[in-house]
């Protein structure tokens, strides 16, 4: 098994629906039913920490060169 | 005399006269095209014609290369230009500086011919959208800078999920340089790998002020973009080719921004409901495998694991009966065994000798048993062992 802090939220999120489906499939011994069932557990809690991560830039795309970005923050209205 | 003329100097005289009629010279005229043939040296000839007359018609590469839509036999067509004669053919003919389809129009038409050719390339097909990421972490944002869409794009997006980041990557979007910028931008899109999607889009205006996003350049850099792009381009009712290429088009730029991203709440909740889900199908596992050992559990021998343990104490304890019967039986033999033994001991003790009345001899002096009467001396002490007491005695003879 992939670590799980190397996971996208996007893999993490896929990973749990999936484990659902084997899990609902109902073919597996109780052994590896507890091994998804932990997996999943530690994948929700996984899903739910990366979206409490902090909030996301804005920027502002000045130059691309030789595949070096450079930006600078970019300059937002009063809400 | 009247004065003779060639077929040159009097078709160059008629061709003058055109000429000078200034309302031959720049002259409207609408009708249908018809034996349309594109040269290879680039210039158009046709015929344009209604329902009673002809009209030779030619067309330069110099004048059509401005053209947004390809003309075809049938098309209904405004075009402006001069009257004049092509002397070689002696036909007069309209020399075409403009063209405008009639109807829907020149832009209209020239979107539909892009719009069919790019359809017939696969362009539009379903298999080659790409799928938009339920959550993407970097999204890049083509788009005046300066515009009102951006910053309701930016607006939206950081409402819905405070957490995604945000490149706006500049770009005009209304004029002749629109098209070469949107391509720029789409491309410099393509070599940031971390973006997980791109948001391509400019705020309402004119059919003209978002005819760049019909341009054919830009819809191919949109179908080249390794990423997925959304697009929002103008107002709901604005359709573009960009839309059509894009792998998934919103209504405005707004709405760009609301597909790109789920409300971050929605998202928690299907967390939660995943993990419920989980752990509701792991309890009805084991309640499965439960029930599996149920029956199980009713054996016998699970039941009343006493009465395995009674049957084998009962085997125990005849099988050390059985051992006590055997031990005393080998005992009890053994016993009568010594008893005849001792017998015959006793038979031949000596002791039982003397019983009889025999007595034993010995030599006093080194207690030597005296077999023989050569064993003694005459004057030798002997004793001698009767049934009771000893007898000390001197042999005489």
């Amino acid at each position: 098994m992939e670590k799980l802090t190397e996971k996208t939220f996007e893999e993490a999120l896929a990973r749990l629906e999936q484990i659902i489906g084997e899990l609902e499939n109902g073919e597996l011994s109780l052994d590896e039913s507890l091994k998804l069932f932990e997996e999943g557990i530690a994948l929700s809690r996984h899903c739910n920490l990366k979206l409490d991560e902090a909030q996301g830039k804005v920027e502002l795309l000045l130059e691309l060169k030789d595949g070096v970005v450079k930006t600078e923050g970019f300059r937002l209205e009063e809400e | 005399m009247p004065e003779i003329l060639t077929v040159s100097q009097l078709t160059f005289q008629i061709k003058q006269r055109l000429e000078n009629d200034q309302t031959l010279q720049q002259v409207w005229v609408s009708g249908e095209i018809s034996n349309f043939t594109l040269h290879s040296s680039g210039h158009m000839y046709f015929t344009l014609k209604d329902q009673t007359a002809r009209l030779r018609a030619v067309m330069f590469k110099r004048e059509n290369q401005w053209l947004q839509f390809k003309p075809y036999n049938g098309l209904e067509v405004l075009v402006f230009g001069r009257i004049s004669v092509y002397q070689k053919n002696g036909e007069y003919q309209l020399y075409v500086e403009l063209m405008e389809a009639a109807g829907l129009g020149s832009l209209y038409l020239a979107f539909e011919q892009l719009k069919n050719r790019l359809a017939q390339e696969g362009l539009f097909a379903p298999e080659r959208k790409k799928k938009i990421p339920r959550l993407p972490q970097k999204i890049g944002v083509i788009t005046s800078p300066t515009g009102a869409a951006v910053q309701d794009i930016i607006r939206i997006l950081r409402r819905r999920h405070p957490r995604v980041e945000i490149l706006v990557i500049p770009a005009q979007v209304q004029g002749e340089s629109a098209p070469g910028s949107l391509v720029a931008a789409l491309k410099m899109a393509g070599e940031i790998k971390e973006l997980d999607l791109v948001i391509i889009g400019r705020g309402g205006g004119s059919a003209e002020e978002l005819w760049a996003f019909n341009d054919e350049d830009v819809v191919r850099a949109i179908a080249a973009c390794p990423h997925p792009v959304i697009s929002g381009v103008g107002h709901e009712t604005d359709f573009t080719i960009t839309d059509l290429v894009a792998d998934l088009r919103a209504p405005t730029p707004s709405g760009a921004a609301e597909l790109s991203v789920p409300e971050i709440s929605e998202v928690r909740n299907r967390i939660r409901l995943s993990a419920h889900n989980l752990k509701a199908l792991f309890s009805r596992i084991c309640a499965r495998k439960r029930a599996q050992l149920d029956p199980l559990a009713l054996r016998p021998v699970l039941q009343h694991p006493d009465r395995f343990v009674l049957v084998r104490r009962q085997q125990l304890d005849e099988t050390k009966e059985e051992l006590r019967r055997r031990m005393k039986s080998i005992l009890d033999d053994q016993g009568n065994n010594l008893g005849k033994k001792m017998e015959r001991l006793n038979a031949l003790s000596p002791l039982a000798v003397l019983n009889r009345g025999y007595s034993i001899c010995h030599r006093e002096d080194d207690g030597k048993l005296v077999r023989n009467a050569q064993d003694v001396i005459p004057g030798e002490r002997v004793a001698i062992t009767l049934r009771h007491g000893q007898l000390h005695a001197k042999v005489v003879i």
